[in-house]
């Protein structure tokens, strides 16, 4: 399998956090692999990128512009700041979520709508998903899954075992979240596997 | 053992696999995590110092003392520890001595991009760079036995992406970890510097790099890699990867000891290939050495001396300068995506540097009023030109240049503000001055320079925010919260109690949340014709997690103002002519900052 992966975000989305269980499964999935993350800075409310690269063979953990199989943005305005970096016809999912940045607050700028951003990504790809993510967290009883929640809706595209990513929640979670995080990412894969709406093509 | 480790995972363990005894840091990205995986080993000293320069002290005397010893630091930390780094390398160790420094290129975190290989040759000090995380375990083994060999601390230099990124490396499960017996043997000759003694090390430091050169010249960690013979590259660290990457088909010389440069070694590769080619992040390090060697080599026309290096720039540069074919399939269109609103790091909810950011913008030049937009947006041109001058320093509260906090006039270096703000005011510029400092930056490199202010008769305003912690790069202890590396309860330095002992006299202690007090104090200071100091206290809300009742706007007694947007917080959001707040966000009345500004009282508890 070769997967790479680019997953962006806002500060406390959990973006990091799922990128390394996501690498960590891969890993264990008998696939090289590395990742790359911004930290420092970012994590005070910034912009956050973490790149993952699977695959065979990998030499630089960072991935190339236009060649991202998968952009998966856990919030609209960060989906499509990275889109460049999106392969032609490769897949984005987009949380049809807004965190409108100080700038667009202030009324220096504007936040981008749902389908400027489909326009957007268009550009590259024809498989754009936009997930409610947030708001079936929230329904599953604490937004705060939503990583989780993604994780699972890109492990439905993945040639991971399910068993491989059930098995890892398993060991990272504390129990008591376990059964909230379960539902998460059973429910996120099957946001993909038939919650067609989702799609736009 | 398989295991995805980071960089600064890896050194962490390697370290601890390897025998090391005492380690000692002053947190900084990309380098924190290497002392906070330590701080989880049992069997070993750790400790966060009050600086690098006591960091790398005390890695020093536990290496006179026969144990393998480690000072951790960014690149930057390395310039305060300067000068007992060359000194370790003319006294030599006894125990090994490891120096991880961790540069940042492309400055993700940092005040500048220095290449810190520079202080390897500067120093006359080995350096080993891995290139992953694997290296970076094992390679840490190899650091402590040639410090004890050679008798020489050594550099070990990393980088941000080797630092933070993942890779896979196998790791020893439970290996059994032998440790050097502490033992101190007298040498004056050895170890006390004075001139008589120091001169005859010189030529022993000489000869010790020859040595190195020899000895890395069949290094087994370099690597020869002969494919295509067309292109030989030279290369090391994160950069070796990126090349890998654009050149699959090239022959490669990896090294790992990029200084003292093993050149037989360098010389043969070179032999066998018809164009040299170094690729290297920033300085033209390598390339310089090669170039006084004698050899052609392509390097800097191919890589920018500027930024962080990454596949795609290299490979652009290879096609522009024709070493690389362009590209068959035509790269994927680029999309005209640019033009999104950015999105900075920002002070929390609840940050306790918010109030005291927002009273010195009041303050300071670029204060307008509220309800004239349009001059704001011409930035400085409405300045008030006796606004208040704040010099500031390195840590969160540095977010605080930014829009719409626009609060601080100057940023240096570690330590800087309180020096800063004395020579200004000693020049003879006649506005009034404030330093603002953090906590753990004042305990750093502050207060020698408070103790300056003092003797030389200074009347400068020190505001050290204290947040009990060092937020910034991810909530460490340091003297001033009685937390040591490992969690655990320590002695308390008081700050204040600090600063009168230094001798001054105006020392005010005030609550970080409430802003006429905040605002008041700062106005009496600084007409004060004696040095004063303000320490500004309240907890970073990261660390301490408690929230308080959630604030709302009651937009019926609204006037639309938006002054608690100029607070800067992210709780706060403008949703057509209504302003928001995000009660999942909001830290409530722990912090109530937006309360304090809103004059019409419109913004209070939900039942209130």
């Amino acid at each position: 399998m070769k997967a790479d992966i680019l997953m962006t975000g806002v500060g406390g989305q959990g973006v990091i956090l799922a990128s390394d269980a996501l690498a960590e499964i891969a890993m264990k999935a008998g696939h090289e692999v590395k990742k790359s993350d911004s930290l420092g800075m970012s994590q005070r409310g910034g912009s956050v990128v973490s790149h993952l690269r699977v695959g065979e063979r990998v030499f630089s953990p960072m991935i190339k512009k236009g060649e991202a199989d998968f952009l998966m943005g856990f919030e609209r305005l960060e989906g499509a700041r990275w889109v460049e970096y999106l392969r032609e016809g490769g897949v984005a999912i987009v949380n049809n979520l807004a965190i409108p940045p100080l700038s667009v607050v202030g009324g220096a700028s504007r936040y981008p709508s749902v389908s400027d951003v489909e326009e957007i990504l268009r550009r590259r790809t024809k498989t754009i998903y936009f997930v409610p993510g947030t708001q079936i967290a929230a329904e599953l009883g604490n937004p705060q899954v939503l990583n989780v929640l993604l994780v699972g809706f890109l492990s439905a595209f993945l040639d991971i075992d399910e068993r491989a990513y059930i098995d890892d929640l398993s060991q990272r979670v504390p129990q008591k979240f376990l059964q909230l995080n379960l539902k998460a990412f059973a429910r996120g894969r099957q946001e993909a596997q038939c919650g067609g709406a989702a799609k736009r093509d | 053992m398989k295991s995805l480790l980071s960089g600064n995972e890896a050194m962490a363990l390697g370290a601890y696999h390897a025998g090391l005894s005492l380690a000692a840091a002053y947190p900084g990205t990309p380098s924190t995590e290497i002392m906070e995986n330590l701080a989880r080993f049992p069997g070993i000293y750790v400790e966060w110092s009050t600086n690098e320069k006591v960091a790398l002290e005390v890695a020093m005397g536990a290496s006179y003392g026969g144990v393998r010893a480690l000072a951790i630091m960014k690149h930057v930390g390395l310039n305060v520890a300067a000068d007992p780094f060359f000194a370790a390398s003319v006294t030599g160790v006894r125990g090994g001595l490891v120096v991880i420094c961790c540069d940042d290129p492309g400055m993700h975190s940092s005040q500048n991009e220095q290449d810190n290989r520079h202080y390897a040759r500067f120093a006359k000090v080995p350096m080993l760079e891995p290139s992953d995380s694997q290296e970076a375990y094992s390679l840490m083994e190899w650091a402590f036995r040639i410090s004890e060999e050679f008798d020489t601390p050594v550099l070990f230099r990393s980088t941000t992406r080797i630092s933070h990124c993942k890779t896979v490396a196998e790791v020893a499960e439970s290996p059994e970890i032998q440790r050097n017996r502490p033992r101190f043997v007298r040498d004056p000759h050895k170890f006390v510097m004075v001139p008589s003694n120091a001169r005859p090390r010189h030529p022993l430091m000489e000869e010790r790099m020859g040595k190195l050169a020899a000895y890395f010249e069949t290094f087994p960690m370099n690597k020869v890699n002969l494919r295509d013979r067309s292109i030989g590259i030279i290369s090391a660290g994160a950069a070796y990867q990126y090349a890998r990457e654009v050149f699959p088909n090239a022959s490669f010389l990896r090294l790992v000891t990029t200084y003292p440069i093993p050149e037989s070694l360098v010389r043969e590769f070179a032999a066998k290939v018809e164009r040299v080619v170094v690729v290297e992040e920033l300085d033209p390090f390598l390339e310089d050495t090669f170039k006084a060697m004698g050899m052609e080599v392509t390097g800097k026309e191919l890589v920018p001396i500027t930024g962080e290096l990454n596949p795609e720039i290299l490979e652009e540069r290879a096609v522009a300068i024709g070493l690389l074919p362009a590209p068959k399939k035509p790269r994927a269109a680029a999309v005209a995506a640019g033009g999104f609103p950015p999105r900075p790091p920002l002070l929390c909810p609840g940050c306790p540097h918010a109030a005291t950011s927002y009273a010195l913008r009041r303050l300071g030049f670029y204060h307008v009023e509220p309800q004239d937009d349009a001059s704001e947006k011409r930035g400085g041109s409405q300045y008030k030109r006796r606004g208040i001058i704040t010099t500031s320093d390195i840590g969160c509260y540095t977010l605080a240049v930014y829009p719409p906090l626009l609060a601080l006039d100057t940023c240096a270096c570690m330590g800087a503000s309180i020096g800063q703000a004395h020579g200004l005011e000693k020049a003879g510029v006649t506005n009034r001055i404030v330093s603002v400092i953090g906590d753990s930056t004042f305990l750093h490199s502050g207060i020698t320079s408070l103790v300056d202010v003092v003797y030389n008769e200074g009347r400068g305003t020190v505001i050290i925010l204290d947040n009990n912690t060092t937020a910034m790069t991810g909530h460490q202890g340091h003297p001033g919260t009685g937390i040591s590396a490992r969690g655990e309860k320590a002695r308390r330095v008081v700050i204040e109690d600090l600063c009168r002992g230094v001798g001054v006299r105006d020392v005010n202690v005030i609550d970080a949340f409430d802003l006429p007090v905040i605002e008041s104090t700062i106005r009496r200071c600084v007409e004060s014709e004696e040095p004063s100091v303000i320490v500004v206290r309240g907890d970073c809300p990261l660390r301490v997690r408690e929230k308080g009742k959630p604030l709302t706007v009651h937009v019926e007694e609204c006037d639309r103002c938006f002054n608690c947007l100029r607070v800067g917080c992210p709780a706060l959001s403008r949703e057509d002519d209504n302003v928001r707040i995000d009660t999942l966000l909001c830290m409530g009345d722990r912090c109530s900052l937006c309360r304090q500004v809103c004059h019409c009282q419109a913004i209070r508890a939900k039942a209130d």
